[in-house]
């Protein structure tokens, strides 16, 4: 009896050193328990602001906001966003802007309200991805520009791609139409072939950057509603361009 | 003068001499512009007379007014008439044979080998019309035409009967059909946005057709005048789109979206070309007149758009390629083998191809590329010898030119001082005339007939 307890002890403990042993070597990955703030990991500083902050239904309001020490910064009902940004923002009803912004050295945050008063706000709406602000699309999908007679995308381009891939594939559910552009010189209908290529390759560079083709929709417009009109190489080069707008 | 002064002779010969050689040169080289485009070498000298009003009723001297200056209009646009000037005719009026004296229009300074005379009465709400042509030198039997119109009494059908008399004069004296009666379909932005519109081939009688609130470009008839293709701007980018003459309307087309641009139709109107991007990349396509069975007929990476069939076979198609990065323009089969290229250079664009089937015209800018002024303008080309012509110098920037029926006159568009207007000449490059005034027109399409 007592040989069989002290193996079945031995046994016992036996499985419980392995179980141990198995559990340590997941917590090899867990950080020790946050130590107490010092001078190396400062508390994040935000604050937020938003102006005006009393607007009409439908009307724009601007979010200013400024962090410091934060690695994550985010707006609740916005999402991740920059340290440091603008955003214009369209609120229905009166609408608290919640700012958080997470470091090593703890978190922080700050809010702004917008107050929607004048006409009755209409229902509000599930905020998502397929009502971002269009300012925030522009704010980080910015055309790509052309040379003369050319459809290439040129490497001081590359940035801007990246750019806006990134925004694309932060943002899955938004849909984007790609606009070709040529400037005034030549034939209407060559143009319009020229756009199509130009928008064409801007999709294709996305699509090399991880955007699906299927969000991606391109038209032509040739010299036909050029961004400017004077003629001159500054105004031709604006005119030579992929342009991206939201798809609604 | 020369006797007068000998010790001049021998520098004004040499100066005689090298003007004759220089403007000889110049004739020889445009003969085979003017041969090829029926425009001929030598003018037959014809007046048109004043018509006689006889009748009491208000209308008659504006109708007769029109009248007198349609007909008048459409014989010197004919491109193969030395017109007399009104100033040069004899002061006489007279409406009938009876009435004509044609010694006093074959003597001088009238000189006219031709003279088109007769008269003009409006009655009970009908314009009716005796046109006569008369050979001077024929004292036997002088009469080469003699005609009647009636029609409802308006301005504009008094203008058309004009015209249908020019085009009879036009095809008996200078072999084929004019083109007094043809149409010109065009792109204006009068109403605010770029509408297709048709015109008389002389400027009169605009008319919008489409009222699509978009952006619809390059209009092209079909030969039997009954519809006319067009790209126009949608939701879902360029498409091909129908008007219907007869219907007055829109009409169901294939909506292929894909950035579809530049419809041409075949002269048998059995098979339109186009440019489509379905692909991610502008190439050209065939497909029958009701927009099926569509075929892909080239592949090649850069833009390929603008294409016209030539109308003499229906067998080949001359387009605008940038495969090697300026545009050019190249002809091929109609399947897309034996691709050619025809112009050597610089911005090439906007081919139309000659109803004969021996030329084509089209834009181009020699000199084109970054810094350039640029100079675009209108050329023809002899298809087998690649020889070309330059027709319009000096005098803005001139694209989208397109054949008449009689290929003896070419419409294109010119933009001057920003402003775009329709005008047309000579196949020669002579005779150019504004037919468009205000409201931004451009790529101007000649009917078939």
């Amino acid at each position: 009896m007592h040989t069989t307890n002290r193996k079945s002890l031995a046994l016992a403990a036996s499985l419980a050193a392995i179980l141990t042993v198995a559990g340590c070597h997941k917590k090899t990955h867990v950080p020790p328990p946050p130590p107490a703030p010092t001078e190396a990991a400062t508390t994040p500083t935000a604050t937020i602001s938003a102006a005006p902050d009393t607007v009409t239904a439908g009307e724009t309001s601007v979010l200013t906001w400024s962090t410091t020490n934060a690695t994550d910064v985010s707006i609740e009902g916005l999402g991740g966003v920059a340290p440091s940004g603008t955003q214009s923002v369209r609120p229905t009803q009166t609408t608290v802007y919640h700012l958080i912004a997470r470091g090593d050295g703890g978190s922080a945050d700050a809010t702004a309200t917008v107050t929607v008063g004048g006409a009755a706000a209409p229902p509000p709406s599930n905020a998502s991805e397929s009502n971002i602000d269009e300012n925030a699309f522009e704010a980080a999908v910015k055309p790509v520009f052309f040379d003369y007679d050319s459809y290439d995308v040129r490497p001081d381009a590359q940035a801007a791609i990246q750019a806006a891939a990134n925004f694309l594939n932060q943002h899955p559910g938004i849909k984007v139409v790609i606009g070709g552009y040529c400037d005034e010189r030549g034939s209407t209908e060559y143009n319009l072939a020229l756009g199509e290529n130009r928008a064409n390759a801007a999709k294709q560079a996305l699509v090399t950057a991880g955007v699906g083709p299927d969000r991606l929709r391109t038209v032509s417009y040739g010299k036909e509603k050029g961004f400017c009109t004077d003629h001159s190489e500054a105004c031709w080069q604006q005119n030579r361009r992929a342009q991206f707008t939201l798809d609604q | 003068m020369i006797l007068s002064l000998p010790k001049k002779i021998d520098a004004v010969r040499i100066l005689l001499l090298t003007t004759l050689i220089a403007s000889s040169a110049t004739l020889h080289g445009q003969d085979w512009v003017r041969t090829g485009t029926n425009l001929g070498i030598e003018k037959i000298r014809i007046a048109a007379a004043d018509f006689k009003a006889s009748s009491a009723d208000p209308q008659t001297g504006p109708m007769k007014s029109a009248f007198d200056q349609t007909l008048y209009n459409d014989l010197r646009y004919a491109g193969i008439f030395d017109v007399v000037s009104k100033s040069m005719i004899p002061n006489t009026t007279p409406g009938s044979p009876q009435e004509i004296n044609l010694a006093n229009w074959s003597a001088a300074p009238s000189s006219a080998a031709m003279v088109a005379f007769g008269a003009l009465q409006v009655s009970g709400g009908r314009v009716t019309v005796q046109g006569f042509l008369y050979d001077t030198k024929n004292t036997q039997n002088p009469q080469v035409l003699g005609k009647q119109y009636a029609d409802n009494a308006s301005m504009e059908n008094t203008r058309q009967i004009a015209h249908r008399f020019a085009d009879e004069i036009i095809e008996r004296l200078g072999g084929i059909a004019g083109i007094a009666e043809t149409k010109i379909y065009y792109v204006s932005q009068k109403s605010g946005n770029k509408e297709i519109w048709v015109m008389d081939y002389d400027g009169m009688n605009e008319r919008q057709l489409t009222h699509l609130g978009t952006v619809s470009l390059s209009p092209r008839v079909s030969p039997d005048n009954s519809r006319v293709a067009f790209s126009s701007l949608g939701k879902n980018g360029w498409s091909i789109r129908v008007y219907s003459m007869e219907l007055g309307r829109m009409i169901a087309f294939p909506a292929w979206g894909d950035t579809t641009l530049s419809p041409a139709w075949s002269s048998d109107g059995t098979k339109l070309a186009f440019s489509s991007a379905r692909t991610g990349d502008p190439e050209i396509y065939t497909c029958d007149s009701s927009g099926n069975g569509e075929k892909r007929v080239t592949a090649f990476r850069g833009p390929d758009v603008s294409p016209v069939w030539n109308p003499k076979t229906n067998s080949q198609i001359a387009w605008v390629s940038g495969r090697t990065k300026l545009p050019q323009i190249y002809i091929m089969d109609s399947d897309g083998a034996n691709v050619s290229r025809m112009t050597d250079g610089g911005y090439a664009s906007a081919p139309s191809w000659a109803p004969n089937g021996q030329f084509l015209t089209f834009a181009w800018n020699r000199s084109y590329g970054p810094g350039a002024p640029g100079g675009e303008d209108i050329y023809i080309m002899d298809i087998a010898s690649k020889r070309w012509t330059q027709l319009t110098h000096d005098a803005g920037m001139n694209d989208a030119p397109s054949w008449s029926p009689d290929g003896r006159h070419i419409v294109f568009q010119r933009e001057m001082g920003g402003h775009s207007e329709i005008w047309m000449m000579l196949a020669d490059g002579t005779n150019q005339q504004q037919l468009t005034h205000g409201g931004g027109n451009t790529m101007p399409n000649w009917s078939w007939k």
